[in-house]
């Protein structure tokens, strides 16, 4: 008996253990929110907090619908159509996520703008003046909702083109011959069924949403995140900032209490031993190249376009802005995201694993709040990372000062570990959504006839689960590697000496207003994650559960 | 991607990242610097340092604020022993919070007058950055233009672009008002100017500089170096942007032109101090002070050095004389001051 309980206690403190530590720049931002702040919060309720929290609220909820508009139909025409084109169109709609948020603003706005081609060509055609027409304002709150919903909806689409394909063909069989149409059996049959995983990946997308800083701040759009910013900077207030900071965090942990309440009835496992791939419903002749154009139009807006004029400047600025460091750079970028990734990966693992193993209110509370780094602020998470490391090592150091006579120094602050950390808070939930809905979908009835062969809780994790999750590691390794990629705000405070990527490259020359010296390395960015998205698209195609036992 | 194979590449994988962080050392030793300069804009530097005195110039860029809290939370053990900033009010936040030291050397009380320095030697500014007017050369005649004030008269209704608020260099601007003319006079002004907006704040300065070219709006604030970029640009379209725009020196007659400084000041803890004045002293001399001019169009500190030729072409002016630290400690009430003006 007492083995039991110690074999018990040490998942769940190994669990609970590593989600805190993950927790710990949030956890450190609430703990600088509960100091008294100056009168910063009366001046701000009288002027301009109504803006942050409405714009806040419109953003994530414009984004996250955009992102249902153009990923779910996406997701369902190339998951269980033919039509001309889907083979390429399948991967090709994840591109746009390998664009920088903040980047496809600066492109947009470069061609939208009233100085832009567009409107120019527009007066020098019809003679007209500033006061003659009305073109939409692109760096606007609308505008921003559109930049960013084009670069997330790829997190959408992926969740819901794995939830269709991996659909009981049985239940999308039977709706047929009760006489379902195509229509009917979308949105009473293929949407409810995939609803959680819809919702995992609006919330992933609301998420980002809120975090982001570069869109909002350059198009003039205050939000939380220009707030907490702008309350720091400009009025050198930085505890009112992390309670700013501490009540987006609030709002969206409450977000994603009600995502967990939302599908609390929902459980889906597979029922039977085999399923087969659904024979994909062919779209004949114009309705073909319909559902075609469907799926070319956020591909044109969301990559091809901004892609298209981020190549235009890089020819003309490669040969003065890209020198010999260039290949350094690149090499940073890939090795750091690599090493995330797979690091992410494993720690997700734990901790889904760890959650099934001991679905206790304790052990989930801990995953969730491991979870919320992403939705703060790159620059928070960063913070939070600084503050309690070097506390660490001012403590280290004392302690060895006082018995050794020597001074250790920095050991963790101002090094790749700190960053490494950094990234671990910040994309947890990245691969851990990932993970979780791969987990979910396993059958708990596996586990148990492991564990009566014999296996150890390990064992079964090592042996049965990961080979069955191969498709869900790979999406949940790629999708961190992209977005460290892209990643700028915690590389930019966190790194060391003399170390650059090709984000802090592209925007140190874009902050600099030289948005066209900085596409080569914008570019760049694009074409080292073009590469995995790729592979991912490949991953999510073969890795359906059964489709290895087709015979 | 199996995992065993993950778990045999991952400590490989590591081990490649952090060898890629060992700084190669020159044989006269180092000095580390955390830089609110872009990379670009100071690194040429730092390289001619270390050909001409062997020293080793370690760097990490970034924000102010970030660089700032990192210096802090770091404290006695942090390895910097400068910090960079372009903005003269950060550096005096740096000096509030008990970072720098005082440092002194008699070329640099020599090279740079006392209203860019702090007066015990905390810091020192390094190259000068002026925000004047800039105005359509069609449109609007140079004797229209007189002072800062002058903008918020109804008569430039509609027709100034502005960059948003957030912009520290808006909020420095602010702060040279509120010192001048006190809090009540700057707000009311602010809303007279708020009122004239042709559009709602946005983009950064060479964007409100294309927007008076294209005809957007009539005049604008910017900083002298974004439109010497464009002048400069390897661009035709910012070439031809900024052909159509000239440059007013407002204030000639009273406060003079709101100018702030990028500067330096050598950290409380440095473990490189000498070296650390050392550059300190380098980046006031000539060579170094030209290469702000040539290559970014910034003012030289040091009043010897000739401006660049793009800077004379826009001629002399008179520059506000206020202490630029008077800035960084106006700053949050000049921020207050632009969200009750409605200053987005």
């Amino acid at each position: 008996m007492r083995g039991v309980w110690a074999r018990t206690d040490r998942w769940s403190l190994l669990v609970v253990g590593v989600a805190l530590l993950l927790a710990l720049p949030v956890l450190t931002v609430f703990v600088t929110a509960l100091q008294p702040a100056g009168a910063v919060w009366r001046h701000l309720a009288d002027t301009v907090l109504t803006d942050y929290v409405g714009n806040s609220v419109l953003l994530m909820l414009g984004v996250g619908a955009g992102a249902l508009l153009i990923g779910v139909p996406a997701a369902w025409l190339t998951s269980l159509h033919e039509f001309p084109g889907r083979r390429w169109l399948e991967w090709a709609l994840l591109l746009p996520m390998a664009i920088p948020a903040y980047i496809i603003a600066y492109t947009y706005t470069g061609l939208l703008d009233f100085a832009g081609p567009v409107q120019t060509l527009l007066r020098a055609g019809f003679h007209w003046t500033r006061q003659d027409y009305g073109f939409p304002e692109i760096r606007s709150l609308p505008g921003a909702v559109v930049m960013l919903a084009l670069v997330l909806y790829p997190y959408v689409y992926l969740l819901a083109r794995a939830a269709f394909l991996d659909q009981s063909v049985a239940v999308l069989e039977v709706s047929r011959t009760l006489g379902a149409g195509p229509w009917r059996r979308f949105y009473a049959v293929s949407l409810p069924m995939a609803r959680p995983a819809l919702i995992a990946g609006v919330s992933l997308v609301q998420m980002e949403a809120l975090a982001d800083y570069g869109t909002v701040q350059y198009f003039g759009v205050g939000t939380f995140t220009t707030g907490i910013f702008r309350v720091w900077y400009g009025m050198n207030d930085s505890t009112a900032a992390a309670q700013l900071a501490a009540l987006l965090l609030l709002f969206v942990f409450a977000l994603l209490v009600f995502e967990r309440w939302s599908r609390r009835r929902a459980r889906f496992h597979h029922a039977g031993n085999r399923q087969y791939r659904p024979a994909r419903l062919s779209f004949a002749g114009r309705w073909g190249w319909l559902a075609t154009v469907a799926c070319l139009v956020p591909l044109l807006f969301g990559f091809l376009i901004p892609a298209g004029q981020l190549t235009v400047w890089a020819w003309r600025t490669a040969p003065h802005v890209v020198d010999g460091r260039f290949l350094a750079l690149l090499a940073n970028s890939l090795l750091l995201a690599l090493g995330a990734a797979l690091l992410i990966l494993l720690l997700a693992l734990l901790l889904g694993y760890g959650q099934r193993l001991r679905p206790r209110p304790l052990v989930r509370w801990a995953v969730r709040s491991a979870g919320l780094g992403y939705a703060a602020p790159g620059t928070v998470v960063a913070i939070g990372v600084m503050l309690p490391f070097a506390a660490l090592d001012r403590s280290v150091d004392a302690w060895a000062r006082q018995w050794f006579g020597v001074s250790t120094g920095l050991l963790l602050s101002g090094t790749l570990a700190a960053l490494l950390f950094a990234y671990c808070a910040r994309f947890l939930p990245v691969a851990l959504h990932s993970v979780e809905a791969g987990l979910s979908r396993i059958r708990p009835s596996m586990d148990d006839a492991a564990r009566a062969l014999g296996s150890t809780p390990r064992g079964v994790l090592w042996r049965v689960h990961v080979p069955m999750l191969r498709g869900s590691l790979l999406t949940a390794v790629l999708l961190v590697f992209v977005d460290v990629l892209k990643e700028l705000p915690a590389t930019l405070i966190l790194r060391p000496f003399n170390f650059n990527t090709l984000a802090v490259r592209a925007y140190e020359l874009a902050s600099d207003e030289r948005l066209a010296d900085s596409a080569p390395f914008a570019l760049a960015i694009v074409l080292a994650g073009i590469g995995p998205v790729i592979l991912l698209s490949r991953a999510i195609g073969r890795a359906r559960p059964g489709y290895d036992a087709v015979p | 991607m199996s995992l065993p194979s993950i778990s045999r590449f991952l400590p490989s994988v590591c081990g490649l990242l952090f060898s890629l962080i060992t700084a190669p050392a020159l044989a006269g030793g180092e000095v580390n610097l955390y830089s609110a300069r872009k990379e670009d804009l100071i690194k040429p530097l730092l390289d001619d340092f270390s050909k001409q005195t062997g020293i080793a110039v370690n760097l990490v860029t970034g924000k102010e604020e970030a660089l700032l809290q990192r210096l802090q939370s770091e404290g006695a053990n942090t390895p910097a022993d400068l910090l960079l900033t372009s903005d003269a009010g950060r550096l005096a936040a740096a000096q509030q919070a008990g970072v720098l030291q005082a440092v002194k050397s008699d070329a640099l009380t020599a090279r740079v007058p006392a209203r860019y320095r702090d007066p015990e030697g905390y810091w020192y500014g390094l190259s000068v950055r002026a925000r004047p007017i800039l105005y359509a050369r069609d449109r609007v005649q140079s004797a229209e233009l007189s002072t800062y004030e002058n903008l918020a008269d109804p008569r430039w209704k509609g027709k100034i672009c502005m960059r948003s608020s957030d912009s520290v260099y808006n909020q420095s601007l602010v702060a040279g008002m509120i010192a001048h003319h006190g809090e009540a006079k700057t707000e009311a002004w602010a809303k007279g100017l708020v009122a004239n907006f042709a559009r709602p704040p946005k983009g950064g300065d060479r964007d409100q500089i294309k927007a008076v070219a294209a005809g957007e709006c009539d005049v604008t604030l910017a900083n002298t170096y974004y439109l010497g970029g464009m002048v400069n640009s390897s661009d035709d379209a910012e070439k031809q942007a900024a052909a159509k725009v000239a440059v007013f020196w407002p204030d000639a007659q009273t406060t003079g032109v709101h100018v702030n400084v990028s500067g330096a000041g050598v950290t409380a803890h440095a473990r490189h101090r000498d070296h650390a004045v050392k550059l300190l002293d380098f980046l006031t001399s000539d060579a170094a002070q030209r290469w702000y001019a040539e290559t970014n169009n910034e003012y030289p500190v040091n009043p010897a050095i000739p401006p660049s030729a793009t800077l004379k072409a826009w001629g002399e002016f008179k520059a506000d004389t206020l202490n630029v630290a008077k800035l960084g400690e106006l700053n949050p009430a000049a921020v207050r001051l632009m969200d009750r003006a409605g200053w987005k």
